[in-house]
């Protein structure tokens, strides 16, 4: 086998990681299911104020908390009486690379700093990259980010094209490839041949990165209306989103509910190189939500430290021409122009204010930036150009792929309740079929955890 | 003629169609991985040909020239005049005035 071969290099997977993550995952296993994951979390090293130190080094954090007064009362113009919960957002865009994805970023790169390494790899075609690139450009390391961006016409994405473009306009080195997992392959070899640091959105240091993100929430709320808010709804992909989040509130004592919210992409498979560029969306959708949630440990670390499943309270979906429709109603209202994929939990809590009580409020934990490629108008109209069907209707006839429903009216947002317990017994499923043995006594317990339920629901799905 | 030094696009096949990983769908199976990558090329080229370029980070890629000085073309794309009409009924229904007829 020719050591640059697929096999050979994945078969390298666990000792390439070791070096460009500089951390031995075998340490928190248990051999089962089990693993040590608070052990995983603390031993970055770095406490919540340490990574409060590091992200204002990088001029990262404390981004504004905006009140979303006409949205609200546009809900209240819908809702039962008594009915309208007030809406904040906390306008993430206003850190350097223009979305919440640079709390990430700052740790691993100050951590890859510190330990030496020349420079940082990154696979993502998302917001990630720029907020690595970022806080290289900053720490004078240098930075190779790994897109998926093409399908085999060589059709880019206009949101991914975007992307890449602001990476390289931040100084980082973008690798482009065609639609396929074995981006994985590619990533392998380029961290073994450069000996760079592993930025990976699934390592405890890129946790650790986005609780500030929830502590902040807790104390900005705090300082201005002497009260935590009610609920916090998280755009969940990856689910490092909700996973950070969620531990950040949890660190300020907050007992927020917390909604994970996602685009719905049902039936659009996301390696696909016909589907690829039938959708409007490149994250934030359920595409990674679903899987992701149900079995994290599919990312591109040994074990993921973001498990969502462990904080959610609530999971709902909404639809591709809602989060359109109320990334224009974000503009045209409240003056705020931001990129439509960081708008699906506002479309998702636009709908949940309207069940929740006047006097309660919820949070909308990010937005990010846009521009070309990356706005309303670029993602509709690339739409049409490959035969999606844009048209104003009834969003419950959305089909992804083939349409994308604009509501004739905002009464018809809506967000639609996942299954939860559907999806924890999945994860339990996954991970049973991850061992080749009953699960330990150890594992079950891990699994309540993992689940955020009881050995008993997890007997039961046994 | 592209020149040393000059910025340029390379693209590669990374993997065959028959070398990829059996757990994609049979579409994605049939056509090729490839890889685009940007550097400085390393001697005088014609397009089309295969050459090394030395990239922002200072790596070597090999891979058939593709563009010289390649840049970017993405836009705000084809006017969408739906958006118009949402910004016109949502401002409607909360300050009055003038709406949009659907």
């Amino acid at each position: 086998m020719h050591p640059d071969s697929y096999q050979a290099v994945l078969s390298r997977k666990a000792e390439i990681m070791k070096a460009a993550v500089g951390m031995d995952f075998a340490q928190f296993e248990s051999g089962s299911i089990a693993f040590d994951y608070e052990g995983m979390l603390a031993a970055t090293g770095y406490s919540l104020e340490d990574v409060i130190e590091i992200q204002r080094g990088f001029s990262v954090g404390n981004t504004p908390l905006l009140e979303l007064r006409n949205l609200t009362e546009l809900a209240r113009k819908l809702a039962p009486p008594g009915k309208g919960a007030r809406i904040f957002v906390k306008d993430e865009a206003a850190n350097p690379s223009g979305s919440f994805k640079v709390r990430r970023a700052a740790t691993s790169v100050h951590h890859a700093r510190r330990q030496g390494y020349p420079g940082v790899v990154t696979a993502t075609s998302g917001n990630y990259g720029a907020a690595v690139a970022s806080c290289c450009a900053m720490a004078g390391l240098r930075c190779i980010v790994i897109q998926e961006c093409y399908d085999s016409r060589r059709t880019g994405q206009p949101e991914i094209i975007e992307k890449a473009r602001k990476c390289e306009a931040l100084g980082a080195e973008v690798v482009q490839l065609s639609v396929g997992p074995e981006l994985f392959y590619t990533f392998l070899r380029t961290l073994e041949e450069t000996g760079y640091f592993n930025a990976s959105l699934y390592t405890a240091y890129g946790i650790v990165g986005i609780e500030t993100l929830g502590y902040e929430i807790a104390r900005q709320f705090r300082e201005r209306l002497g009260r935590d808010p009610d609920a916090v709804v998280c755009t969940n992909a990856g689910g490092g989103n909700l996973t950070g989040t969620a531990r950040g509130l949890l660190k300020a004592g907050c007992q927020a509910q917390v909604i994970a919210a996602s685009v719905n992409l049902k039936g659009l498979h996301m390696a696909s190189d016909t589907s690829f560029n039938r959708k409007s969306f490149t994250t934030g959708h359920t595409g990674f939500g679903m899987p992701f949630s149900t079995w994290p440990d599919r990312s591109d670390v040994p074990r993921s430290a973001a498990r969502p499943l462990r904080y959610m309270d609530r999971y709902v979906t909404v639809n591709q021409g809602e989060v359109f429709y109320m990334t224009e109603v974000l503009a045209s209202l409240e003056g705020l122009e931001k990129g439509p994929a960081g708008n699906t939990s506002l479309a998702a809590a636009f709908a949940l204010a309207q069940e929740m009580d006047r006097d309660q409020c919820l949070v909308v934990q990010e937005t990010e930036y846009t521009g070309a490629g990356k706005h309303l108008n670029a993602q509709l109209s690339f739409a049409r150009r490959n035969g999606i069907e844009v048209r104003f209707g009834d969003p419950e006839e959305e089909v992804p792929g083939q349409s994308i429903i604009l509501p004739e009216h905002p009464r018809q947002i809506r967000a639609r309740k996942v299954d939860l317990d559907h999806m924890r017994r999945s994860l339990i499923r996954n991970s049973l079929a991850s061992v080749d043995h009953p699960p330990t006594e150890a594992d079950l317990e891990f699994l309540a955890q993992e689940t955020r339920t009881d050995k008993k629901f997890v007997m039961e799905a046994l | 003629m592209p020149r040393k030094d000059d910025w340029g696009l390379v693209h590669r096949v990374v993997l065959r169609p028959e070398e990829r990983t059996a757990s994609i769908p049979e579409e994605t199976k049939k056509v090729p991985f490839e890889m685009w990558v940007k550097g400085r090329l390393k001697t005088d080229a014609e397009l089309g040909q295969e050459v090394t370029v030395v990239t922002r980070t200072g790596r070597e890629v090999r891979g058939t020239l593709v563009e010289v000085n390649p840049t970017y073309t993405h836009s705000f794309g084809d006017f969408v005049p739906e958006i118009l009409t949402i910004g016109d009924t949502v401002r409607q229904m909360l300050f009055g005035g003038p709406a949009d007829a659907s």
